[in-house]
């Protein structure tokens, strides 16, 4: 497997009675995106944490970037970046001088540190902060400036612990911007995200992760086709008529959303389901504002496989 | 990776010098309670029960022993904070010698020390104390003085990496403060209920702060503390130096 920058397999970690891992297995190619979805809790910043060398598993084989990480600690360290979830600056100092100071302690020598940190602020756009406190930023700039951080070295392996979560619509798209900057660049990127719209924008495969261990993985495609494939959508009128639609429309497993007249069904043939449902609705004289054929979102994809339904209403 | 071990380490203390850069107000201030504390008990509460001579004269070295001591404050605050803003997280994730952070911590605040009973001394000459044990005994007296701080030091960074929080500083600011009061700091244990002195007398602060008094050549100072003021700082090191390291490793846990 000489091509995975990121092996675990049977990764365990407990607190006392707790399992934070169970078993946990990822394979990580060079050079790719892998997203790791799941709810809070589930392990996703364990899995980070041991990765990174910060914690020690219990057991099991990790390796990170072609070491070992418990006994090749140092090795790794070399070769990584961490964007954790919460910044990891020096908030009393200003950008320039956070990066000098990381770019010291990863030895590149005074000169090298400065040069480096007057390239990550050029490229992160955060020139022109000159000497404002990282107290100051908002949280857009300061996660710019803790990924710019995470990338003094040109790391072999990124880890990206729910790297927008607390920011703004517009910080999300910054630091998404980011991100995508850097694929191509050669390095391999392990993404953690309770958004699975994140995971669907950025990650070239996911696996989703559940009480300590992998419960799914793939591309969102194959994600979604699990699922059971297309969905169609009825958004009627009038809300008053989504009970006599159900009883008429030819489908099985209709959820409806009373708030935005919605019927949602799943499909196996989707032009005759399509026609259908035309045809049906015009013979009964129920108007409708839309009707289309989608693939199942991430979400859905999601509530499937973690077996959590709830809230997805089932009308009779 | 231990071929790094200086370097990483000055860059960590030089860390903490930009921070002083960034915030001059926050040092100033540091540097300027002990004095407030000096010239509040030396003119506003006054006494100092059971001193025979110049209060002035016993209060100066007192003060000294009680600013070292209170350092334990200002440490833990400081590995607190670094603790709660995951900028410790990124040193360990780092191909950095683990150690500098601690290093840097504690010759930085050895630093600030220096720098805190240059101004309380200066400030003590300003208002007529003088040391009168010759140059050699006023360095031992501020060896004294620093050892305690660097023992003090070490429980703090201990006692931070236990609590986690900053909000749990308060709770040992609560501590700290009667702990450093129950010494022979502002009175004599004489002066005090006969089990009460008896705790002011095995306190490690009163030891130094005796100490220092005799090295400054103090009227009625006991000679005989030099050697428990070096013991005390030493044993509670040989305790806590290697629980704050352990601790430390156990960030890993």
């Amino acid at each position: 497997m000489a091509d995975a920058a990121i092996t675990v397999e049977g990764a365990e970690k407990r607190y006392g009675d707790k399992k934070a891992l169970d078993g946990l297995d990822l394979r990580v190619a060079r050079g790719t995106v892998h997203g790791v979805l799941g709810p809070n809790g589930a392990g996703k910043t364990t899995l980070v944490r041991v990765l990174s060398t910060l914690l020690r598993p219990d057991g099991g084989r990790i390796e990170v970037a072609g070491h070992d990480v418990v006994r090749e600690a140092y090795a790794v360290r070399l070769r990584i970046g961490l964007l954790g979830q919460h910044a990891a600056l020096d908030e009393e100092l200003g950008g320039r001088q956070n990066l000098e100071l990381f770019g010291r302690l990863h030895h590149l020598g005074a000169k090298r540190a400065r040069a480096r940190a007057g390239e990550l602020l050029e490229r992160f756009g955060l020139s022109d902060t000159g000497r404002k406190a990282v107290r100051q930023y908002s949280g857009g700039m300061r996660r710019r400036l803790d990924l710019a951080a995470s990338l003094i070295t040109e790391p072999e392996v990124l880890f990206l612990d729910e790297p927008t979560t607390g920011l703004d619509p517009r910080g999300r798209a910054e630091v998404w911007d980011s991100v995508r900057s850097l694929v191509g660049g050669g390095t391999t990127v392990l993404l953690t995200t309770q958004y699975l719209e994140e995971a669907d924008q950025l990650a070239d495969r996911i696996s989703v992760v559940d009480a300590g261990r992998v419960i799914a993985e793939g591309t969102a495609d194959e994600l979604k086709a699990e699922t059971g494939g297309d969905r169609i959508d009825v958004v009627l009128r009038d809300a008053g008529q989504l009970g006599a639609a159900v009883a008429l429309l030819p489908l099985t497993g209709v959820t409806a959303d009373v708030d935005r007249r919605l019927l949602s069904a799943p499909v196996t043939d989707r032009m005759e389901a399509l026609s259908g449902v035309v045809r049906a609705l015009q013979e009964a004289g129920i108007e409708a504002e839309d009707v289309a054929l989608r693939r199942p979102t991430l979400d859905e994809v999601f509530l499937h496989l973690t077996g959590d339904d709830r809230s997805v209403k089932e009308t009779a | 990776m231990t071929a790094y071990a200086l370097t990483d380490s000055w860059t960590m203390t030089r860390r903490e010098l930009a921070r002083w850069g960034r915030q001059p107000v926050q040092l100033a201030v540091n540097l300027v309670f002990p004095v407030m504390l000096l010239l509040m008990f030396g003119y506003l509460v006054g006494g100092g029960r059971g001193v025979s001579g110049a209060y002035r004269d016993y209060l100066v070295p007192g003060m000294l022993a009680l600013t070292m001591a209170f350092g334990l404050e200002g440490t833990m605050i400081a590995v607190t904070r670094d603790l709660d803003k995951g900028v410790i997280d990124r040193f360990r994730s780092m191909p950095m010698a683990n150690g500098a952070v601690l290093v840097g911590r504690s010759a930085a605040d050895m630093l600030q020390s220096v720098l805190t009973l240059a101004v309380l001394i200066g400030v003590g000459a300003a208002l007529g104390w003088r040391a009168h044990g010759g140059p050699a005994a006023f360095l031992g007296a501020v060896g004294l003085l620093l050892l305690l701080r660097f023992a003090m030091l070490w429980i703090g960074i201990h006692l931070a990496l236990v609590a986690g929080k900053p909000e749990m500083v308060q709770a040992v600011q609560i501590l700290v403060w009667p702990i450093g009061f129950l010494s022979n700091a502002l009175a004599t244990p004489d002066s005090m209920p006969g089990w009460l002195g008896t705790v002011v007398e095995w306190n490690p602060m009163s030891h130094t702060a005796t100490a220092v008094r005799h090295l400054f050549g103090v009227p009625g100072a006991e000679s005989g503390h030099v050697a428990p003021a070096v013991l005390w700082p030493l044993a509670l090191l040989a305790v806590f130096f290697p629980l704050a390291v352990r601790r430390f490793g156990r960030l890993s846990r």
